[in-house]
């Protein structure tokens, strides 16, 4: 996912000069490509993500879309009032990009873990969530954000994540992307809503389902601002189960759940998938961080 | 009109929008005044008429809970209307106890320290790196220097050479529960801004002609950004708010009021 966000992001700032990129001195190996074609929309702010983040807004204040980027819970929770005070309440064109979201950085211990960032932001009116699974709906994403400037928060993996997708998907906010073979679609009455990286564990479990009945879907940009249409998507399955790489309470399958209190008859269609607060302050991989947490655990019942 | 006689009508205006809305932090605006005064009076290159015209400075105020006084110099310049201000801190109004952006001629809404200067260090750089020639203007309070946020964003300012900032620190020695040197002792401070690379300047920040020499020209030296600490009194021009800090939270009532629009109709306190 980083080389995606790095590689559209070049592509997208060749043709839009307002774009700027933003670092908390991270991004080795990654930011090269932007820093050395665009030399003068490039910043590297030093380790100070609450200045970085406050002198974005006043760069976007000023015209430019900015991108800042570092690693999951630095650019996030460190300078979390100035992204409610100075970028989301101005409402101005700052995209925080957060590397590793979820238990990517698993061995690197809870200072890097972003297990919590989902209920932070979500509670933000003027923010943009942007989640996505595969490396073809970080550039959607992407692309979306740069047509569609506002404050947003693009949470990204790590890296060497598979794609699930042909070709690079249209994405707008609170819409379900198909992500299993449209063509099954119709014939399923169960789905899987995903954000985030957990896509892939949904994939997996899919193809090893094989089952027709089953779909899968992402759902990578939310927020507060689009809950509403929410209650007719999940309306066309029998069941729904969200997953996500982050604590259950006020994480995405919350979200869902508020967001269908418009029609409370359809709760019981829903189920959650998420992380169990036993992962806080544990390391390992991420697929055992994962495992350990209980990640996919409600998914191999949900097949059956 | 002149510096001095904004300064006044400020006073005067802050402390009849404090009192009718009963609100806090008159000592502070008191403190600034003149400083604002200044910059709105002689310094700041804006068109009321055209509060985003692309060429002006940018102001802003940092610490926000002092808007009284430039929601008053905005009524004098015309970026509002003075009845505009008797909506201050009233229901639905768009003049806020801490200064917001919905007024016109704000750039930036503030009412938690630490943060105006990180948003002008970026206008700045943006100016930079546009090659435009508008200057970023930031006031800050004196006890605002306990946000780490500030000195990130001074080690940015000089790193990469944003001659076309100002911050300007209300120096009036006082906090909200007792003096700055009891609480986080900044001094020497003037020494500290200059370990950081920055130009710095000290002047009586109520004295408009030193206020003036110090804010006339940026840069004051190319390549670096400019401090201006002004000594201030909190409360500047009230005998019974001036250096007392019971004044950062109370407001007037109708007796001192009316004594206090004396004396600053009167130039200040008699000696």
């Amino acid at each position: 996912m980083r080389n995606a966000f790095i590689d559209e992001l070049v592509a997208l700032a060749a043709v839009h000069p307002q774009i700027a990129l933003v670092v908390g001195d991270l991004g080795y190996s990654v930011v090269e490509p932007f820093a050395d074609r665009f030399p003068d929309r490039f910043i590297n702010a030093g380790v100070a993500e609450q200045n970085m983040t406050g002198l974005a807004a006043g760069m976007a204040s000023e015209g430019y879309h900015v991108f800042t980027y570092s690693i999951a819970n630095f650019p996030s929770f460190r300078c979390a009032e100035q992204i409610r005070n100075d970028v989301a309440y101005h409402q101005l064109p700052v995209t925080v990009v957060a590397v590793g979201g979820g238990l990517a950085y698993g061995a690197l211990g809870y200072s890097h873990h972003a297990v919590q960032d989902y209920a932070l932001f979500r509670s933000f009116p003027n923010l943009l969530m942007a989640a996505p699974g595969d490396p073809m709906e970080v550039r959607a994403c992407m692309r979306y954000l740069v047509e569609h400037p506002q404050p947003s928060y693009l949470r990204l993996g790590k890296a060497g994540e598979p794609s699930f997708h042909d070709s690079v998907p249209t994405v707008s906010p609170g819409r379900w992307l198909a992500v299993s073979p449209p063509q099954a679609q119709p014939q399923a009455s169960r789905t899987v809503l995903c954000t985030g990286a957990t896509l892939a564990l949904a994939m997996q479990h899919w193809r090893q389902a094989a089952d027709p009945a089953l779909a899968v879907h992402s759902l990578p940009l939310w927020g507060m601002g689009c809950k509403s249409g929410q209650a007719e998507q999940v309306e066309r399955f029998a069941h729904v189960l969200s997953m996500e790489d982050h604590l259950r309470d006020g994480g995405f399958g919350s979200w869902l759940q508020e967001a269908l209190c418009v029609r409370p008859d359809l709760l019981p269609r829903l189920r959650a998938d998420a992380l169990d607060p036993v992962v806080c302050g544990t390391v390992g991989s991420q697929a055992m961080l994962n495992e350990l947490g209980g990640l996919g655990r409600t998914l191999s019942s949900f097949w059956r | 009109m002149s510096s001095v006689a904004l300064a006044r009508g400020i006073r005067a205006r802050a402390l009849k929008m404090v009192h009718r809305a009963k609100a806090s932090h008159i000592g502070s605006a008191l403190s600034i005044s003149d400083i604002v005064a200044v910059l709105y009076g002689d310094v700041l290159r804006v068109r009321p008429s055209e509060p985003a015209w692309p060429a002006r400075d940018r102001f802003i105020l940092s610490k926000g809970h002092a808007c009284v006084a430039v929601y008053a110099a905005l009524a004098a310049r015309g970026f509002i209307t003075e009845d505009a201000l008797d909506q201050y801190g009233q229901d639905h109004s768009m003049l806020m106890n801490h200064i917001s952006h919905k007024v016109p001629g704000v750039e930036f809404s503030t009412g938690s320290l630490g943060h105006g200067l990180p948003f002008g260090v970026g206008k700045a750089l943006a100016a930079k790196r546009r090659g435009q020639d508008w200057r970023c203007f930031v006031l800050l309070s004196d006890g605002e220097w306990g946000e780490g946020s500030n000195w990130e964003a001074c080690l940015f300012a000089s790193h990469h050479g944003l001659d076309n900032l100002v911050a300007i620190v209300d120096y009036n020695k006082l906090q909200s529960l007792t003096s700055v040197a009891k609480t986080l002792a900044l001094e020497p401070l003037a020494d500290k801004f200059r370990s950081f690379g920055w130009h710095v300047d000290e002047v009586d920040g109520h004295d408009h002609d030193a206020l003036r020499r110090a804010l006339a020209a940026v840069p004051r030296q190319p390549g670096k950004p400019s401090m201006l600490l002004a000594h201030t009194t909190k409360g500047k021009g009230v005998s019974f708010m001036e250096g007392s800090v019971e004044w950062h939270y109370r407001s007037p009532n109708d007796t001192q009021l009316a004594q206090a629009l004396s004396e600053v109709a009167a130039g200040g306190p008699a000696a």
